[in-house]
């Protein structure tokens, strides 16, 4: 070791090259801000999902027992199967407020079907799930009508229909002796509930269709800029239809299952409000209202999000309901006001 | 547009286009739907239903109608920016929670206020919610309906800590006045709507702030560049939005004679929205009915009447709904793109 040469009282004047330098760094930082602000509003919801479940576990002893995580999990696959579609209508720009009365539909039906056999009653539900679906996605795209109206009126007259085949909500079908089909709702598959594992099995497809299949190319082209998708010769108005019979499918499937885990015997109101659920999902799963963007992940994190604090707030608070939907709504619009802030720093946000 | 000026010019000005104003008759039909149909459903009501012309459906029409288009007057203007707001059911039903809170005695967990103070107090309650919407709205800049989700998903929530999470009868004698008080045999409550609608007409035809709320309908981005106080007069807009709808509560609660935040104002969102729309106001923004907003109104509330007088079922009746909903919407989807 040769002794280092003492170094110069004054501080010497910033050479260009050592100012540039001292630019670049400072530029390489505020790039490295902008991508953590970016990664922070875009996978956000993953990293809250993991610390809430942390501090849970360590702050609320009943929270993190795996009996208890299974419950949690078993309740969000109905909500997070139809969230799954939902992202998909969200990220072509549209939007689909019509899921509830669709899910109802089709756990009556599933119900009602029941006695012709399993086959018949999946086939019936997830049937008419599709059509409305598919009536709903022709009138957007080949009218043009806007989706919110078109599913707004949706969600009315699918519930009319609801309720036109329960006799006014009188009749509560249920399924008498066993049909193959419950084992969807109540089967185990190590010590967790199928419906779980269709979610995880959904999103997984949903995953991979979204961003590895042309269709998933087309979604997110339409809902970034639908007459660029059109004049590049995208199947514009195919692809909005098939995102509504997607989005309806999917609310079929969690029909379907619902029926399966309790037998029928539900209300024809079930499912009310089940679209403000997806919808809230989605959009603290960091999926952009306005469309062209968004994450099937972060879907998934944002149903177990809202439904792990729920559950949180039963077992480590046990407040009662009105006060869980205090600190649901006030959850989401924290998520969305950070969220619009965060964007707009990072100048990914509209003017 | 431009071939109905030029025979104009030679030919004498014929009575359609005297009418119409040089519209095309078919357009000028088409934006006047909600009209025509309102006119189509009552004179079917006169032949086909019994008893219909009498002073009591009229009065059942009167007396149901208030809260629906005092709503719909707020989200109409809301819907003119661009937005929506899906907070108006709940905002309702806090403005009715607070009500209960005000009036009941001290002794049971109120105020024991006068009906006059807390029914401003109720109004005020609104007033914070729309502008507490207006600034997620206008300066964190969240989407309208996500924005106001959040305030759907909470507020039932609010309105029920309020009051202790029950209903609470409410034993006010002004409740009766607003009930069953008449004016030269109009119920006051009609008045106030009817009043509150020319109101909003005013501030949306005449008023600057209706040319501001329009224009950044139209397009927010240019009302920026123009130098309009966009975030001011969009705070505005939902702020009168949430009062409104809180007028519309302390009504609602005065028919129900009680405040019970799990019903008060429960899809009164749909409703105005449904009202606006088939009104011929554009989802889009930019462009505002309220006479519309409030015939739309009336022809959903008629329409529920004439089904049930004719012994169809709930069901049946959502399901006409929604197809009067899309027909309305396609009928004067080609005039708006004509502008």
């Amino acid at each position: 070791m040769t002794p280092t040469p003492t170094q110069p009282a004054t501080t010497p004047a910033p050479t260009p090259a050592a100012v540039a330098a001292d630019h670049a760094g400072r530029e390489a930082a505020r790039a490295r801000a902008r991508a953590l602000t970016s990664l922070m509003s875009r996978n956000g919801a993953v990293v809250v999902l993991i610390l809430v479940v942390v501090l849970g576990t360590l702050l609320v002893p009943s929270f993190g027992s795996a009996d208890n995580l299974r419950n949690v999990a078993l309740a969000a696959s109905f909500i997070g199967i139809i969230a799954a579609g939902m992202t998909f209508v969200i990220i072509s720009g549209g939007i689909d407020l019509s899921v509830g009365s669709t899910y109802a539909l089709a756990v009556i039906l599933s119900a009602m079907y029941a006695p012709y056999g399993s086959f018949a009653a999946v086939g019936a539900a997830l049937g008419a799930a599709a059509l409305v679906g598919l009536l709903q996605g022709v009138v957007i795209s080949w009218l043009r009508l806007p989706p919110f109206i078109v599913t707004l009126a949706g969600l009315t007259g699918i519930r009319g229909l609801v309720f036109l085949i329960t006799h006014e909500g009188n009749d509560h079908p249920s399924i008498e002796g066993f049909r193959v089909f419950e084992v969807l709702g109540t089967g185990k598959l190590m010590t967790i509930g199928t419906p779980v594992w269709i979610m995880l099995a959904i999103f997984g497809i949903g995953w991979w269709a979204l961003n590895r299949t042309p269709f998933g190319q087309s979604v997110q082209a339409v809902g970034g800029n639908d007459s660029a998708a059109e004049l590049m010769g995208l199947p514009v108005r195919r692809t909005t239809t098939a995102v509504y019979v997607v989005s309806a499918l999917c609310a079929g499937i969690s029909g379907v299952l619902t029926t399966a885990l309790s037998g029928g015997g539900q209300e024809a109101r079930i499912g009310d409000s089940y679209e403000l659920s997806a919808i809230a999902a989605v959009v603290i799963g960091g999926t952009l209202l306005a469309g062209g963007f968004g994450s099937m992940i972060g879907t998934l994190a944002g149903v177990l999000l809202l439904f792990v604090i729920q559950n949180l707030i039963v077992q480590g608070a046990n407040l009662n309901s009105y006060v869980q939907q205090v600190v649901s709504g006030g959850f989401l619009l924290v998520v969305v006001i950070v969220q619009a802030v965060l964007s707009r720093r990072t100048g990914t946000a509209e003017a | 547009m431009t071939d109905t000026q030029t025979p104009a010019a030679e030919a004498p000005v014929s009575w359609q286009s005297r009418l119409t104003g040089g519209v095309p008759l078919t357009t000028w039909l088409r934006e006047r739907g909600v009209y025509i149909a309102l006119l189509v459903l009552v004179l079917y009501n006169i032949v086909a239903t019994p008893n219909f012309v009498t002073l009591d459906t009229i009065q059942l029409l009167f007396s149901q109608l208030p809260p629906v288009i005092i709503v719909s007057l707020g989200m109409a203007l809301v819907i003119g920016t661009g937005g929506v707001d899906l907070s108006v059911g709940t905002t309702m039903a806090i403005a009715s929670a607070v009500l209960a809170k005000m009036v009941i005695a001290p002794d049971q967990g109120g105020f024991g206020a006068s009906i006059a103070v807390a029914i401003i107090v109720a109004v005020l309650a609104g007033l914070a919610v729309g502008i507490f919407n207006g600034v997620v709205v206008a300066v964190a800049r969240v989407q309208p309906i996500v924005a106001t989700l959040g305030v759907l998903v909470a507020g039932r929530g609010i309105a029920l800590v309020i009051t202790g999470g029950a209903l609470v009868e409410l034993f006010v004698p002004f409740f009766k006045e607003i009930r069953l008080g008449k004016l030269f045999g109009i119920p006051y409550v009609m008045i106030v709507a009817a009043v509150l609608a020319l109101i909003v007409s005013f501030l949306v035809r005449r008023s600057a702030f209706g040319y501001r709320l329009l224009a950044i309908g139209g397009n927010r981005r240019a009302s920026v560049l123009a130098g309009l106080p966009v975030k001011r007069t969009l705070i505005t807009v939902y702020a009168l939005s949430g009062t409104l709808a809180a007028v519309a509560g302390v009504i609602a609660t005065a028919r129900l004679r009680a405040s019970d935040p799990s019903y008060i104002g429960l899809l009164f969102e749909l409703s105005a929205i449904t009202a606006v729309v088939v009104g011929g106001t554009a989802l889009t923004g930019g462009r505002v009915r309220i006479l519309g907003t409030v015939a739309g109104a009336v022809l959903i509330q008629l329409l529920e009447t004439t089904l049930v007088s004719h012994n169809a079922p709930d069901s049946v009746a959502r399901i006409v709904e929604a197809i009067i909903i899309i027909a309305a919407v396609y009928i004067q989807r080609t005039s708006r793109r004509s502008r």
